[in-house]
């Protein structure tokens, strides 16, 4: 699926977007992958992620089977990217999100060096990505652009709720839950971080950008778009 | 999809069938509390009473509530399009996702001259019925346009050469669903063209994906032009570096590989 590709926003707005994955491909070298996904999401690590995930367990936040009721005053909202690199059993594509053109552009580069063998996109705003492979002196192989929405638009959200909903390419969070937490933040019953932290759970593949989340809440506190 | 409610007969949570596109957000989304429901409720009508509202993370359902159905067929097609931990075997559909361009510097599956489109129904959180689909599919053969051979919808035909779906699907809605096709770059125009044409006629959003092979320098010259003068604002892309490379043969089996 290309679960990255579509992001509500124009290209301005994913300053702080940069999607680094990772991907086998089926009979033609995915057999000795899992060490070298293992590999690659060790080494985002050093760069500072925002988040890191694999598609088939999800991202650095996930939701919990057993959940004590005293979490509803105080929970545990930091990142565990160990449990990501840890759980990886299968091969699948893995992904590390960055919130700044520098640590996207070493990462890049690093990755290059290693030379895993695998292939590896960067999803992000055209400009950020010709960036990122100029930094590491790589030759783009092949690009896919998103046009956009189109089609019975009027049943899409506004702006904000877009930007913050399609950040899980796979759907998982829903228009209503992201109006909901806009809602939350504009009444001060939560920050955005905590906000963005609701919504990152629910990303299945942990491409869900929990920085770019909390600077849209933030912004959607005072102005609707 | 906001297939949930509150019925307001009996009080109770309920799920919409037709609406829901089994993408299991809810089940494996949601944290999960394991309180009692009669104590629950109890204490929901005690506050209600009074006019006071319990602020709980919205995240977490308190009775853990959500248990997964048994499906069967066609509605198993559902999960397979919505759910992407999934596991395609239960539908006999070929993979969840497709890999397109993600791993073009391996497959060459878009080669130079040639332009890959996927073009998505019902994203994002829309949703789409299979006859929606097959309005497109059948306008897309027409025009003598081949489907991608490895891509769930084309596994779902039952003749490809018209683009028709098994009948049987045709009312079942899911969270999304893409269509690959591969054309040369000369019939890219003509290709958006149509879809602009037949997406009128849809009850749903659509999402346009165009990939192609960049130049020696990695430039890409030949695609950006045609769609910036169709009028699309290029915003967002997502570039294969080019680092992958074939490292077994034919023969060799491959590791249950999951691509989303």
């Amino acid at each position: 699926m290309t679960n990255t590709l579509h992001r509500s926003g124009d290209a301005e707005s994913f300053r702080d977007d940069y999607i680094v994955f990772a991907i086998p491909s089926k009979k033609k070298n995915d057999t000795d992958a899992l060490p070298k996904l293992r590999r690659f999401l060790q080494i985002a690590l050093e760069y500072k992620p925002v988040n890191l995930g694999d598609a088939r367990h999800g991202g650095a936040l996930r939701s919990s089977r057993n959940v004590n009721p005293l979490a509803h005053w105080k929970r545990d909202i930091s990142p565990d990217f160990q449990a990501v690199i840890g759980g990886l059993d299968v091969p699948t594509t893995c992904a590390a999100v960055f919130d700044n053109v520098s640590a996207a552009e070493q990462f890049v580069k690093r990755i290059k060096e290693e030379d895993l063998g695998l292939s590896v996109n960067v999803s992000t705003s055209i400009q950020g990505a010709e960036q990122c492979c100029q930094f590491a002196c790589i030759e783009r192989h092949s690009v896919g652009y998103s046009l956009g929405f189109e089609g019975k638009t009027e049943k899409l959200p506004n702006s904000q709720v877009a930007a913050l909903s399609t950040m899980c390419g796979h759907g998982m969070i829903s228009h209503s839950l992201a109006k909901k937490m806009i809602d939350f933040v504009k009444e001060d019953r939560r920050t955005p971080e905590q906000a963005a932290t609701y919504l990152s759970r629910f990303c299945s593949c942990g491409i869900f950008n929990p920085s770019r989340a909390k600077r849209i809440l933030e912004d959607a506190r005072t102005k609707t778009k | 999809m906001g297939a949930i409610y509150i019925d307001p007969q009996t009080k109770r949570a309920t799920i919409d069938r037709d609406e829901c596109v089994e993408c299991y957000a809810c089940y494996n989304g949601l944290s999960q509390e394991h309180l009692n429901p009669t104590f629950v409720r109890t204490v929901r009508k005690v506050f209600a009473a009074m006019r006071v509202r319990f602020d709980p993370e919205p995240d977490v359902c308190p009775t853990a509530a959500f248990e997964p159905d048994e499906l069967t067929w066609p509605r198993v097609v559902r999960r397979a399009f919505s759910d992407p931990r999934v596991p395609h075997e239960s539908t006999g559909v070929e993979g969840r996702g497709t890999e397109e361009v993600k791993t073009n510097d391996v497959t060459g599956r878009v080669k130079v001259g040639e332009v890959g489109f996927t073009i998505e129904f019902g994203r994002p959180g829309v949703g789409v019925r299979f006859r929606e689909i097959q309005e497109m599919c059948w306008a897309l053969a027409k025009a003598n346009v081949s489907f991608e051979k490895k891509n769930p919808v084309t596994s779902l035909m039952t003749d490809v050469g018209t683009g028709t779906l098994r009948p049987d699907i045709l009312a079942e809605k899911v969270m999304s669903a893409i269509v690959e096709i591969k054309v040369p770059v000369e019939r890219a125009e003509e290709v958006i063209r149509l879809v602009w044409e037949v997406e009128k006629k849809l009850d749903t959003v659509v999402a346009l994906g165009v990939a192609t092979r960049c130049g020696e320098f990695g430039e890409e010259t030949v695609v950006a032009p045609v769609l910036e003068r169709l009028g699309y604002k290029l915003e967002r892309a997502k570039t294969n570096i080019g680092l992958g490379r074939v490292n077994q043969s034919a023969a060799e089996p491959s590791q249950q590989t999951v691509n989303v």
